[in-house]
């Protein structure tokens, strides 16, 4: 690892597969989020209305109507069965997040994750060290609570405070406050603890994480022969616990990154220059 | 649908907030930061409608900062309806017109092009260019002709708003300055039927009852009147009558359903134009049961018929003009008995078949008007005014007065209501129709106009003897070239007129023609014309209005107007001075004056020792306090003051009597008082014995407005209104006001509070007729009839609940004319414009 | 060998250390977070749900922000409120004085709701309660000092129903009735159009959050007129027929007025009074 101290991470990648390739899954990432957002924010500027809502319940065309799995969940914890509508719109969800893995909403559709990104190359780039380190283990913890509150309670308390619905919100609506805890979320990772948001504490990706522990689509370290230990992976990835065991796991163990913790990012297939990394369905060895 | 819903909202809520902020009160934050007790607090009737309810103003630094209702006025003590309470604000509109604002294409006058601020002199300039065109025309077309034969390119459309001055030197300039009878005040729309009945009934103008009657009446009766919403105060004391005197009872009768009927014992709504078969009909029950008052009628009244079928006042090439077989209002005496046989007809089941109305209510009121004790007072308005019928309808109402004699006593009698503030006041005291002059007088008449130029110093024949333009035609010969220069005064005529498209429109931008309004805001009368000049309001100028009741309230000037805004009155005043007398008159009229010659209008009319007769002096009250009075400031003369007392000789010196004012100082010491003020007392029931001073003592009554002494019954049938519903048009129109606005909103629709309470125009109607047209609450409908069509949301659950087959539109919206939709049918007899009756069709929008 | 056993066992402690302190963590949170919750149940009395809600806690518990309501608001009443507006987060809320509810006969909000947070069995807007108009400033509001205003009553969509106009003496003055505007909140929609309207600087009539508007009769008691009324007849059988000694031409009233005594003449000595006289 000290060879890469004074290299730029992903530098091989550029050089070798040239920058467009390098950034391939960056890009196309960014496209997607982005265009989530611009999708949503169309209609209130422009008057077409393509899609209504925001991303805890939305309507497509006037016909198709979704709703985040999440969200269902805690009102379901609260004791209340809502409307078909709703419950259909959920399972369409689950199932797409089931098929292209749980947490691709983290890293394809939540437009925080350009902050957390954001804050963790800056960190990066400052070379910060210092990381309050505590355990990723938090944010279950934060789920079972918001599902328990919910249920005492009788309302959905997560989502009084939840930053990820309140920023996906009030970028379609109207800002409130909520840009506080956009920066409050990037200091935090940027300068307290890496990855500390996405990586420890929000209950929605460990919601989905648990989607992606059966998701069909996965990250797959099918050349880990070719790995030649420069560690890129490793320092791009949110949550590099997820690669050791493909990567550096025996022969017999499977290259496929099976932890539903893995994001399906794809940055380490960027940033690998020796093209480590794939992308396939989880049932290829 | 929903996006354009959505857009026309947002559109509208663009427009609202625009208006909102257009419209920020600077006056406020003074009031915040100033301590209570340097705010002056002087009297002013208020603004607004024909009640007269008296306010106090509050001023500071040369603003109004508040004002409170007067606790010391016997009108309202001390209560405002809601646009009373917004009396502070409506000076303060941030459109202001602070400098004249003259058409113009790259410098210089254009009819067609934009509005340039000018200086007043170059405003004038123009102005007294196209005066002096205009009157050498005349001068031209006259030669040779005698008084009763002259015509005039001359014209103005005044106000029932003036001031009385204001009207006075306006009567003055027109008739005795430019010789042109072409003046009218927009009171034609609104008064003039009541005029008509009075002078035709009774000889002279006015009720003849008070505000009294409505505490010590037994019963009311509305007919075709919302005091609830128009008259808000006046309705208050008839409800305390109503909730506190044991038996008395409410009737309202009207053509739809609105805020009176909660009040109403009684409520009807008849067929549009029936009225008139109701009345007689209650003529005939009062005769048919021997109810009548003989002792009364013997003694008081006499018979009349009047000539019938007399058209509906439209241009003499409409179908309907051609088809008439009769000509105005000839009246030919006939016996009780020959009019007991005129009204036999209107039996109850007839009345009933025709109006729409219930048998058994009908009756009821019958019954009411022929109980022996019950003093009734019947009170009126639009209903009964713009009505092509108007003139005659009134006069079906003062029938059942006169049989009953229930009339001229407290509690007893008709009562016309006004609804603007100096509709009696100014409009008709001061004469400033196009056949009156002052005090009751008539301009057709030679020994009036004699007197008139007797007291105005004027040589023989100075003012022309035929009856002006009135309001409707002056539109129409605007239109056909024969009027040219054209001066609009304190009105919104442009808003109010019928037929805008095709009548109004096309008058005042006929490039033959220079028109010129005065007003303190840009409201589309003054957008439609070529010269605009801002104006001072209310209590930027020393002012006095006369009410409904015949009350005479003064007010002294309490703040400078805003930039270089004059009062009308500097305006009419200043404006002559740019004439030489050989301008305006012709040779041979000056021969007869000669001390004229050489002489400016200003000299003769109003520098002539009697309006000029009261030296500059400081105008104080006898609590210390100074006011400013700029007019005085300008002239070095007292105007106001002269032109009163010169008004006053037409009260005094003349042969009709009972008009007769106090003395001008004695109006700033009162709330009011009531003519006439006979030896300093005021009358509050005329032509009564005991009450008025001029019926002598066992008369009894005594009608002196005629020459015998007697009012005059007069017989008149039931006619069909100009426009009626067809299988296209099917629907009945009626136009009106509401609480929160007053007439054409220039005023009320600046004030955020009242526009956010009423922000746009509605057309009110019947749920299932909306439905029918695939409308609903809140939908936009097309309000389409032969002549115009508009725009406006429905609403079915408004505070009006039209019948099936009868809408209502407000015409406060200056966004949604509604005058482009209505008929220019009038009374032929009161060139009044009937606003309540047309045909027209609703679409969905 | 010991060193690997060592080894896992303070990987282990250390993953139960992890454990056991992000639990506590997070309870700690949790803790704070459920506090916090009771707190955003009371709706500020500004903020007034959309047509549908009957109860807060029901509501708070189906919503999930998605604002689909708001977007098909035709009049933009309808807002979610955002952070640092003290409403519970992201739910659907209008300020009545800025828009007030237009009431429109299809309720497209209800529609739009996804979950059935807003009550799709809620088809007719007149039995929407999104709150209760309550004229709560008697002093300020001017009609109680008998000016003409009425505003309130005159905008109100469901007018004479949910307010009516009640006409009293004006003693002050002796001869100019007061119109008071009183709410039945049997018919109040709470659309706000009141608030909205109102001319005062600060509205003097203002939508409450229901429960927070509404008083309540102790249940040991009833109206009596309301019961008879609803029973259709007397809950106790009225009285025989009443008797009573009195001078000729007086009458005396058991239900109404009581005591009617004869009036001395049908004729005052009025003028008119005379003139009438003499005709009959």
């Amino acid at each position: 690892m000290a060879k890469n101290i004074n290299k730029v991470i992903g530098q091989d990648a550029v050089i070798k597969k040239g920058w467009l390739l390098a950034h391939k899954w960056l890009l196309l990432r960014r496209f997607s989020q982005l265009s989530i957002i611009g999708l949503f924010l169309l209609g209130p500027v422009s008057g077409i209305w393509l899609i209504k809502g925001n991303m805890s319940s939305s309507l497509i065309l006037d016909t198709l109507s979704l709703t985040d799995p999440f969200v269902f969940l805690q009102t379901l914890f609260t004791g209340y069965l809502p409307e078909m509508t709703v419950i259909s719109g959920a399972v369409i969800v689950a199932l797409f997040y089931l098929i292209v893995g749980g947490r691709v909403y983290c890293s394809w559709v939540c437009p925080i994750n350009i902050v957390t990104d954001a804050a963790d190359w800056l960190r990066r780039l400052l070379k910060v060290k210092t990381s309050l380190n505590f355990s990723r283990m938090g944010r279950y913890g934060l789920l079972v609570i918001s599902l328990v509150l919910a249920s005492v309670s009788g309302m959905l308390v997560w989502e009084l405070v939840n930053p990820v619905t309140m920023i996906q919100r009030e970028i379609v609506f109207a800002m409130g406050y909520s840009w506080l805890f956009i920066i409050g979320i990037f200091i935090l990772d940027a300068f307290v603890s890496r990855r500390a948001w996405c990586g420890h504490l929000c209950p929605m990706g460990a919601f989905y994480s648990l989607l992606g522990r059966v998701s069909i689509i996965k990250v797959n370290a099918i050349n880990r022969d070719s790995c030649n230990d420069c560690m890129d992976c490793f320092a791009v990835c949110p949550e590099p616990q997820v690669i050791k065991p493909a990567l550096k796991g025996n022969v017999s163990s499977s290259p496929v990154i099976n932890s539903g913790n893995c994001t399906n990012c794809a940055r380490c297939i960027d940033v690998c220059a020796e093209n480590v990394f794939t992308i396939k369905h989880r049932f290829i060895n | 649908m929903k996006m354009t819903r959505r857009e026309f909202v947002k559109n509208n809520a663009i427009a609202a907030t625009a208006t909102a902020a257009g419209v920020t009160i600077p006056g406020i934050k003074d009031v915040l930061a100033a301590s209570e007790d340097k705010i002056r607090w002087d009297k002013a009737p208020c603004r607004f409608c024909g009640t007269g309810c008296s306010v106090l103003v509050g001023t500071q630094n040369d603003k109004i900062v508040a004002t409170q209702g007067d606790p010391d006025a016997p009108v309202n003590r001390g209560l405002n309806c809601i646009k009373g309470y917004f009396l502070s604000k409506i000076m303060y509109g941030k459109d202001r017109l602070t400098k004249p604002l003259l058409r113009k294409t790259d410098g210089v006058y254009d009819k067609e092009g934009e509005f340039e601020e000018v200086s007043w002199d170059e405003a004038f300039d123009i102005m007294a260019l196209k005066w002096k065109q205009a009157l050498k025309n005349d001068m031209l077309a006259n030669k040779g002709k005698a008084a009763d034969e002259i015509t005039s390119t001359v014209g103005m459309f005044g106000s029932g708003q003036w001031t009385i001055f204001e009207g006075y030197a306006a009567s003055k300039l027109m008739k005795a300055g430019f010789r042109s009878n072409h003046i009218d005040p927009n009171a034609r729309h609104c008064m003039a039927s009541a005029v008509g009945a009075f002078i035709r009934g009774f000889g002279s103008d006015e009720p003849m009852g008070c505000y009294d009657d409505l505490e010590h009446a037994d019963a009311f009766v509305l007919w075709g009147s919302n005091m609830a919403e128009m008259h808000p105060i006046l309705w208050t004391r008839i409800t305390d009558t109503r909730l506190t005197k044991k038996d008395s009872e409410v009737h309202v009768l009207s053509t739809f359903k609105h805020r009176s009927f909660d009040l109403a014992d009684n409520g009807m709504v008849f067929t549009p134009q029936t009225d008139m078969v109701i009345l007689n009909y209650i003529a005939n029950y009062i005769i048919q049961n021997k109810a009548y008052n003989k002792s009364f009628m013997d003694k008081h009244v006499n018979f009349k018929k009047t000539t019938t079928d007399i058209g509906y006042g439209l241009r003499p090439e409409h179908e309907l003009e051609k088809k008439r077989t009769g000509t105005g209002g000839k009246l030919s005496g006939i016996s009780f008995e020959e009019y007991a046989k005129s009204v036999e007809e209107y039996t109850l089941e007839y009345a009933s078949k025709l109006s729409g109305v219930p048998e058994k209510n009908l009756l009821r009121l019958a019954k009411l008007y022929a109980h022996p004790t019950k003093k009734i007072t019947s009170l009126w308005t639009m209903g009964f005014n713009q009505h092509t019928r108007g003139v005659w309808t009134n006069g079906l109402m003062y029938n059942v007065h006169l049989l009953t004699g229930k009339i001229s006593q407290p509690g007893n009698g008709p009562f016309s209501l006004t609804g603007q503030p100096s509709a009696c006041g100014t409009a008709r005291e001061v004469g400033t129709f196009s056949h009156r002059l002052p005090a009751d007088y008539v301009v057709k008449k030679k020994a009036h106009r004699d007197f008139a130029e007797k007291i105005w110093e004027l040589p023989e024949g100075t003012i022309p003897g035929k009856p002006g333009y009135h309001a409707v035609l002056q539109n129409r010969m605007l239109k056909d070239s024969k009027l040219n220069v054209y001066w609009v005064m304190c009105n919104n005529n442009v808003q109010a007129a019928a037929n805008l498209n095709e009548e109004t429109m096309p008058g005042y931008r006929n490039p033959d023609n220079f028109i010129v309004t005065s007003d303190p805001y840009p409201t589309v009368t003054a957008i439609a014309s070529d010269l605009i000049l801002p104006t001072s309001m209310w209590t930027e100028k020393e002012g006095a209005y006369g009410n409904a009741e015949r009350r005479t309230q003064f007010w002294r000037q309490q703040v400078s107007a805003p930039g270089e805004s004059k009062s009308d009155l500097w305006q009419l005043m200043e404006f002559s001075k740019r004439f030489k007398m050989e301008e305006v008159w012709p040779a041979d009229l000056l021969a007869r004056s000669p001390q004229y010659k050489g002489k400016t209008l200003f000299n003769v009319l109003f520098e002539n020792g009697q309006v000029n007769k009261f030296k500059k002096q400081a105008v104080m009250d006898d609590r210390g306090n100074q006011y400013q009075n700029d007019e005085m400031e300008d002239f070095g003369f007292y105007p106001q003051k002269g032109l009163f007392e010169e008004y006053r000789r037409f009260q005094l010196e003349g042969v009709k009597k009972g008009h007769e004012q106090a003395h001008f100082d004695v109006y700033h010491k009162t709330r009011g008082l009531r003519w006439p003020v006979v030896d300093g007392k005021e009358t509050l029931w005329r032509y009564a014995e005991g009450y008025d001073p001029y019926v002598k003592k066992g008369e009894g009554f005594k009608f002196y407005g005629q020459k015998d002494g007697r009012a005059n019954i007069i017989t008149a049938p039931y006619e069909p209104a100009a426009e009626s519903p067809d299988a296209e048009y099917d629907l009945w129109l009626s136009t009106g006001r509401v609480l929160e606005h007053w007439h054409s909103g220039s005023m009320t629709r600046r004030v955020p509070e009242l526009y956010r309470a009423f922000p746009d125009a509605v057309v009110f109607m019947h749920p299932e007729d909306a439905k029918a047209r695939g409308l609903r609450r809140g939908l936009t409908a097309k309000i389409i009839s032969r002549r115009g069509e508009i725009e406006c949301q429905v609403e079915t659950r408004g505070r009006n609940r039209p019948p099936k087959g009868l809408v209502f539109v407000p015409w406060f919206d200056a966004g949604r004319l509604i005058n482009k939709v209505t008929l220019d049918a009038t009374d032929p007899l009161s060139k009044e414009t009937d606003y309540k009756k047309c045909a027209i069709k609703i679409e969905k929008a | 060998m010991s060193s690997a056993t060592n080894k896992t066992l303070q990987s282990r402690r250390r993953f139960l250390e992890n454990i056991s302190r992000a639990a506590g963590g997070a309870a700690l949170f949790g803790i704070g977070l459920g506090l916090y919750s009771q707190q955003s149940k009371s709706l500020p009395s500004t903020a007034i749900r959309p047509p549908g809600v009957d109860n807060e806690g029901d509501f708070l518990s189906a919503c999930v922000r998605c604002g689909l309501c708001v977007r098909d608001c035709p009049y933009d009443t309808l807002k979610l409120s955002r952070l640092g507006e003290n409403i519970a987060l992201g739910t659907p809320y209008f300020d009545a004085r800025k828009i007030p509810c237009e009431m429109c006969e299809d309720i497209p909000c209800v529609k739009a709701c996804p979950t059935g947070a807003l009550d799709p069995e809620l088809t007719n807007i007149d039995d929407a309660r999104m709150g209760l108009a309550v004229l709560i400033d008697q002093e300020a509001c001017i009609a109680f000092q008998g000016l003409r205003c009425e505003v309130c009553y005159n905008v109100c969509p469901v007018r004479d129903k949910a307010i009516s106009i009640n006409r009293s003496h004006n003693i002050r003055t002796g001869k100019h009735a007061l119109f008071i505007p009183v709410v039945h909140s049997s018919d109040c929609t709470g659309c706000g159009k009141c608030e909205h309207a109102c001319i005062l600087e600060e509205a003097a009539i203002k939508v409450l959050p229901t429960k927070l508007a509404k008083g309540e009769l102790g249940h040991h008691y009833r109206l009596s007129w309301e019961e008879k009324d609803k029973a259709g007849k007397s809950l106790v059988t009225p009285d025989i027929e009443h008797k009573y000694n009195l001078p000729e031409g007086t009458r005396y009233d058991y239900e109404g007025e009581g005591l009617i005594q004869p009036e001395s003449t049908p004729f005052n000595e009025s003028a008119i009074d005379r003139q009438n006289k003499g005709s009959l």
